[in-house]
């Protein structure tokens, strides 16, 4: 989960970074008052999501706090790129001499955490790795030995820094290392890291990202921050649609059967697991179909789960048949699926046959599975069937039935 | 006793179903909570949890023979032996 | 032969009393020539026991009762408590461990694999469904119920490596069908940071004489399919490699993440067509479909070996 810079800013600050003496707010008329206690020339900053807020008019520079409350009241009104911005940052324009980039990343490759030191900061460290290697430092470090100052040392010294910069540098990146792996990040970026006329340094930019699977160990920090623990802060933010495909995931500990993204065709998915349900949306598209939404069912979820599901699938606007596929199952269980999907059907009183497109689910109860889908005369097929000839299939039908339709 | 749901319908020999042991065995036995005990001990069929039935036999197993049927009905109403 | 685990492998579930690991500790149980399943534990539980197999406190009781070196792991209790479990294996001398957990922190994961490469003990997974010699022993809940494991796998000359638990079994079943048997089936998990890499199973399946082919299950995010193209040319890999790429359609949608924890398009890098132009210029061809693949696989075969 991603940060905004206010509070990345924040998470920097707590461990031991020097940062400017910026203001977050989302009002104005504040905005204006911390430039008044800046007293000086301030960056107003909107704080969204997303890349780009510079050339977007995100950014603008004030040199009084009348001109820091009009820039406020026109950024907060700005949508970049979808995102309305969740605030300003109110930052003292420093007078920096020269910017660097200091970073942490994970490389899975290694199964390591890695620093990453630039010289040459302000812009994106991809670019500077392309047109000057040299200036790029990285620097593994262990999982389970100490974090020792040298590591840093070492690092910032490849690039070649040397002298007092090189001194007050050290603590700064070992101090970023240490909150990645401490608050366990994904990233954790300071970029720019100004140089100020003193030679000392400070924070002017952060990026962090928050792992999800770790979220429940930083409650105390998020709360701090105000993030609320429904906020999934995902490229787009969920829709209602999605929201109530976590709320059907949710209805009991049995499986999985949500994990929803909308889509706006006409072909309802029912699908899994996760590998198959990948397989099995790529092989829709390949054949020209037009899914409605990308799911997964997975680790034998109950019948009210699945019907939960099926329904939601089928009442969202615009669904015309769904499709009902997945991977040879060995836990999920084909009967309880099939059980699940006709029951969600029958309920909203569509006939199963006319509805479910396809069901090919091979495996575990497929017996039992097949004497139901039979019954209903739901089309059906078994394992000599591929996820893609299934997927074709289906294309098919819907294309058919949107064509008599028609 | 008779409960139906879409797929699966369960029956229950009156006399058994009047015995609170029985009742009670059927309800620790059954993983979905198909059987549920009343406030008198006899016995109470969850309509609601009959179509979650994983066909475990365990009810089976729990009850003497003959007593309790579980019964597929997408299978020309096939009882479960 | 095999790679990782043959009939003489012994191994412990940790987490046994759980309710998906009873269910799995009896598919091992039933499979092939019957896993040597020597001890579960779950901490205060000693003196009962699963399907036969007595339950410990401690992975060192375990080891005292079993009388020698236990040589495998299948670790299946909670995301909170999987790194404690590991290292408690790791420093009671087990060599292998299948951690079938999901959702764990990647910290946790890159801790664990540093402590067992240090000990020289190997991890797959996590979020993983283990690893299977077909008709021999399966360890973890890869291909499900001993009679479903049996339809879907055969013995014979495909190594078989997914990101994926279920595709393994959908991939081995369409290669089954075909006639391609499989020398060993891997899941390797999901995640960002896992054990073991497509590039570092691929030694142990060049040593393997059964194994004349490799099939492989890949998704976007991460750079493991780069590594195993550097390692395929680095090393002149003798085996012929196919490999099946999902979630095509993530490249439209960057900073979304679909299927598993580890799928995420990034950058430029973690798409699925920059990832098939690596694999290609590697030699490994990737097929469109799943149903090409043992045509595909034994076309390469015979190039590489003429009759």
């Amino acid at each position: 989960m991603r940060f905004f810079e206010f509070e990345a800013r924040e998470v920097v600050k707590r461990a031991g970074i020097p940062v400017t003496d910026y203001g977050f707010t989302t009002d104005a008329g504040e905005a204006r008052e911390i430039a008044q206690r800046i007293g000086g020339p301030t960056v107003i900053k909107s704080q969204v999501l997303t890349g780009g807020r510079m050339k977007a008019g995100g950014v603008k520079f004030a040199d009084t706090p009348e001109e820091a409350e009009a820039h406020a009241r026109e950024i907060l009104e700005l949508e970049i790129n979808g995102h309305m911005p969740r605030g300003v940052l109110v930052d003292p324009r420093a007078e920096v001499e020269q910017e660097y980039y200091a970073g942490v990343v994970w490389d899975g490759t290694r199964k390591q955490p890695v620093m990453i030191f630039s010289p040459v900061g302000g812009i994106d460290i991809e670019q500077v790795a392309e047109e000057q290697p040299d200036k790029v430092g990285r620097r593994h470090f262990s999982n389970i030995l100490p974090l020792s100052d040298f590591q840093a040392k070492e690092v910032i010294a490849s690039t070649g820094v040397s002298g007092s910069a090189l001194n007050r540098l050290v603590p700064i990146v070992t101090r970023l290392a240490r909150l990645f792996v401490e608050n366990d990040m994904v990233l954790a970026e300071i970029n720019p890291l100004g140089r100020l006329a003193d030679g000392s340094f400070v924070a002017l930019d952060a990026h962090m990202d928050i792992e999800n699977e770790a979220r429940g160990r930083h409650k105390k920090l998020l709360a701090e921050l105000g993030v609320g623990e429904e906020e999934t802060r995902q490229a787009r933010e969920a829709t209602p649609f999605e929201l109530a495909g976590e709320q059907v995931d949710a209805q009991d500990h049995r499986g999985v059967a949500g994990n929803v993204t909308e889509f706006d065709g006409n072909l309802g998915l029912v699908i899994g697991a996760g590998g198959g349900s990948l397989t099995l949306f790529d092989a829709v598209r390949a054949h020209g179909g037009e899914p409605a939404n990308y799911c997964e069912i997975g680790g034998n979820p109950s019948v009210s789960k699945t019907c939960g599901l099926a329904k939601l699938v089928l009442q969202k606007p615009g669904v015309e048949q769904i499709a009902v596929m997945m991977s040879i199952v060995s836990n999920t269980r084909v009967d309880i699926v099939a059980r699940g999907v006709i029951k969600a059907c029958l309920e909203l009183g569509f006939d199963p046959a006319e509805k479910i497109a396809i069901f090919r689910i091979p495996g575990a109860w497929e017996e039992e599975g097949f004497k139901i889908l039979e019954k209903y005369g739901v089309d059906y097929a078994d394992r000599s069937v591929s996820l893609n000839e299934a997927a074709r299939r289906a294309v098919e039908k819907i294309q058919g039935a949107s064509a008599e339709a028609a | 006793m008779r409960s139906d749901g879409i797929f699966i319908a369960v029956e229950v020999d009156d006399r058994a179903a009047a015995d609170p042991e029985l009742a009670r065995r059927l309800t620790e036995a059954c993983p979905v909570d198909i059987y549920a005990q009343g406030d008198d001990g006899a016995l109470q069929l969850v309509e609601r949890n009959l179509d979650e039935c994983v066909l475990c036999r365990l009810c089976l197993d729990a009850s003497p023979p003959g007593t309790v049927s579980v019964i597929k009905l997408y299978d020309d109403s096939a009882v479960l032996a | 032969m095999s790679i990782l685990i043959d009939a003489d492998t012994t191994f412990i579930v940790q987490g046994i009393t759980g309710r998906e690991a009873v269910n799995l500790t009896r598919e091992c149980l039933d499979y092939g020539s019957g896993a040597k399943i020597v001890g579960g534990v779950t901490p205060g539980r000693l003196g009962r026991d699963v399907h036969g197999v007595p339950v410990f406190d401690t992975v060192a009781q375990a080891v005292a009762h079993h009388g020698g070196r236990i040589y495998g792991s299948v670790v299946t209790v909670p995301p909170a408590f999987t790194k404690d479990a590991v290292f408690e294996a790791i420093e009671n001398g087990i060599q292998l461990i299948v951690i079938v957990t999901e959702r764990i922190p990647r910290r946790d994961v890159a801790e664990m694999v540093e402590l067992a490469t240090l000990r020289g003990a190997r991890i797959i997974g996590p979020n993983c469904l283990g690893i299977i010699v077909p008709d021999v022993i399966k360890m973890g809940g890869i291909g499900g119920p001993a009679k479903n494991a049996a339809q879907a796998y055969t013995p014979g000359p495909i190594g078989v490596i997914s990101r994926s638990g279920g595709m393994t079994t959908e991939m081995s079943s369409t290669l089954s069908a075909a006639g391609l048997g499989q020398s060993t089936a891997v899941s390797i998990g999901g995640d960002a940071i896992i054990g073991s890499s497509y590039a570092e199973l691929m030694p142990l399946f060049e040593a393997d004489e059964q194994t004349r082919g490799i099939v492989i299950y890949t998704e976007p995010g991460g750079r493991m399919e780069a590594e195993l193209a550097t390692w395929v040319t680095v090393n002149e890999s003798r085996l012929p490699i196919v490999a099946f790429m999902a979630g095509r359609f993530m490249d439209e949608m960057p900073g979304m993440s679909f299927g598993h924890a580890g799928t995420i398009v990034e950058g430029k890098e973690d798409t699925a067509s920059e990832k098939i132009a690596r694999l290609a210029q590697a030699g490994i061809a990737v097929a469109e479909r799943i149903e090409d693949i043992p045509g595909m696989i034994k076309a390469k075969i015979t190039e590489r070996a003429p009759a």
